[in-house]
């Protein structure tokens, strides 16, 4: 490895006359263009006409670019998919491989909308009727999370009085949480809605209010000079400063409702993925679970980045990404 | 009743120390007329920072008090615009908008919707940041940053403009560009300026006086230097001026022969 320090700056090799001369012109020119780069203002940098169209160069630099992102997962895929079929293949092989996976789902996968009434119906009203629970819960846990994660980060007081009750409520697993749902609500799905707002509530109201106290003294300060009332501070200075925060929060807790609804309605029954899955177990329908287990996956990495989204749009600019 | 403009009076601070008491300062008097541009300097931990946040209403002094017009200053306001160390511009918006946010807290009943505008634009145009109004703080320079800090701070039309080490973390050839900036800006807008700063060059080449403070705990104010220079200043003319040259060995002689700080 080269140490840097042992490389000479200058070639230490003897040059003639002549060439010593040629050799300064170059090192001149070198520096002056280095100079002239230091001495653009950012502004004028910015400001650069970008190339019109897209030269050849710049396409094989996109399209190296996309092939070095999507090529590793998709050999990865291809790969795993390989071993599973190769794996499941063999006799004595208690799973599906992939290609009868395929075969035994061919219809769910064709026509997810389809609607024979009562629980048999397609594959995207299973996901929809989930995610509509999911919505519920999730919004209530949102307006409840940020609400109790602002009071607990502004006031001490509440922090001191609420927290030991928040940290011993939020170690209780989901599932556990339904028989007592059942038992107060003497329904189903007013049970699994709660399940998700108590699974996703905990995370955003600790990250929210940790947002809350890390906002910098120096903003607070400027609200003081400014003499900011107490709505406009929460509005222009906590809440913007908060939200990388709270986002963070957020997306935790998309991702915790979305397991904790599969989980419940395993328990429920009615429309839903999770019923789905369940009611496939019974009648021993092993590839329909292999489905809805790749369905439940893809839906919660699109709500995970839906929310990440959100997240980075109404954070832009702001200095904690 | 005193008529000074800005008045600090027997001005004591006390921090609460986990071994005790800390005295920041002790006895700390000081007069500062209308339109003049004061200096403060001194070694680090002298309390030239907590004089400013106490006159900025930002820490209430434990005894003494500070009179602004004659009236007693303990609440931070913009009546005493403050331009912070690290600009503290909000990252999620824009520098025209950071500027607005302060003209309109206020502008209440002063200003409509246009001339609110044209004074966030008459602000910026006087930092020279026109062309950068609709960039956010990541996307500008520190010089850059702390030129927004300084059309905020005097788009709230102070009655005294407090800097803490504005360009204290600034390389050299950005503070020197900002220094001159400062003095035009001063030359045009007539403002009462405290400003904190660690540089002798600095704070002789900009202040009418040079205050200096002893070292800490209980430090006080120790000399006050009238800078009998003419102004417009110019930098490279001044170099080989004898009264600049003077005025910046005696506040050298104060911090490092009577106030030998033990390293």
């Amino acid at each position: 490895m080269n140490n840097p320090a042992s490389v000479p700056l200058v070639s230490t090799v003897p040059v003639a006359p002549t060439q010593q001369a040629s050799r300064k012109v170059e090192i001149l020119k070198e520096f002056g263009t280095a100079v002239a780069a230091a001495n653009s203002s950012p502004a004028a940098a910015a400001t650069a006409p970008a190339p019109a169209a897209k030269s050849p160069s710049r396409r094989t630099e996109i399209l190296k670019d996309y092939s070095a992102r999507l090529l590793p997962p998709l050999i990865t895929v291809a790969l795993l998919v390989g071993l599973w079929q190769f794996v499941c293949s063999q006799p004595g092989a208690t799973l599906p491989p992939p290609s009868k996976v395929i075969g035994d789902t061919a219809t769910l996968i064709t026509e997810p909308f389809f609607d024979n009434g009562g629980n048999d119906v397609g594959m995207a009203w299973q996901l929809l009727a989930s995610l509509k629970r999911v919505l519920y819960g999730y919004s209530i846990a949102v307006v409840v999370g940020i609400s109790f994660g602002v009071l607990v980060g502004q006031f001490a007081i509440a922090m001191r009085g609420l927290d030991p009750v928040f940290q011993v409520l939020r170690t209780v697993p989901p599932l556990a949480w339904l028989p007592i749902a059942l038992a107060g609500f003497r329904d189903g799905h007013p049970s699994a809605i709660f399940v998700i707002f108590i699974t996703s509530v905990w995370p955003i109201i600790i990250n929210t209010s940790i947002g809350i106290r890390n906002i910098p003294n120096d903003y607070r300060n400027v609200a003081r000079v400014l003499r900011l009332n107490g709505l406009e501070y929460f509005w222009r200075i906590m809440m913007p400063a908060a939200a990388p925060y709270i986002f963070s929060g957020l997306r935790i807790g998309v991702g915790l409702s979305w397991l904790a609804i599969v989980a419940a309605e395993m328990l429920i029954g009615g429309v839903g993925i999770g019923f789905f899955i369940w009611d496939a177990w019974n009648s021993s329908r092993i590839s329909d679970i292999v489905l809805a287990l790749i369905y439940v996956g893809i839906v919660g990495f699109i709500l995970d980045r839906l929310v990440s989204w959100a997240g980075r749009w109404v954070a832009r600019g702001s200095s904690v990404n | 009743m005193s008529n000074a403009f800005l008045e600090l009076s027997l001005v004591s601070m006390e921090f609460k120390a986990r071994q005790g008491v800390f005295q920041a300062l002790s006895g700390v008097n000081l007069v500062v007329n209308k339109g003049e541009f004061v200096s403060l300097i001194g070694h680090s931990g002298c309390g030239k920072s907590t004089i400013l946040n106490i006159i900025a209403g930002l820490y209430r002094c434990t005894s003494g008090g500070v009179l602004l017009e004659g009236r007693e200053v303990n609440q931070p306001g913009p009546d005493r615009a403050v331009v912070f160390q690290n600009h503290s511009l909000l990252p999620w918006l824009t520098a025209y908008e950071n500027v607005e946010l302060a003209v309109k807290r206020t502008s209440q009943g002063k200003r409509n919707k246009t001339q609110i505008r044209d004074w966030v634009m008459h602000n910026l145009a006087l930092v020279q940041m026109e062309h950068a109004l609709n960039k956010r703080p990541d996307e500008l320079s520190g010089g850059m940053k702390q030129r927004v800090g300084i059309a905020r701070a005097l788009a709230m039309e102070p009655k005294v403009l407090l800097m803490d080490e504005p360009f204290g973390a600034l390389d050299a050839l950005t503070r020197a560009r900002l220094q001159d900036e400062l003095m035009r800006i001063v030359a045009t807008t007539g403002s009462t300026v405290v400003m904190v700063t660690h540089d002798v060059d600095e704070a002789v080449l900009l202040a009418d006086r040079v205050v200096m403070m002893t070292n800490g705990p209980a430090a006080t104010i120790g000399e006050i230097l009238d800078i009998k220079l003419p102004r417009p200043r110019e930098r490279l003319a001044l170099a080989s001026n004898p009264v600049y040259l003077a005025a910046r060995k005696a506040v050298l002689e104060f911090l490092y022969q009577k106030q030998l700080k033990a390293a």
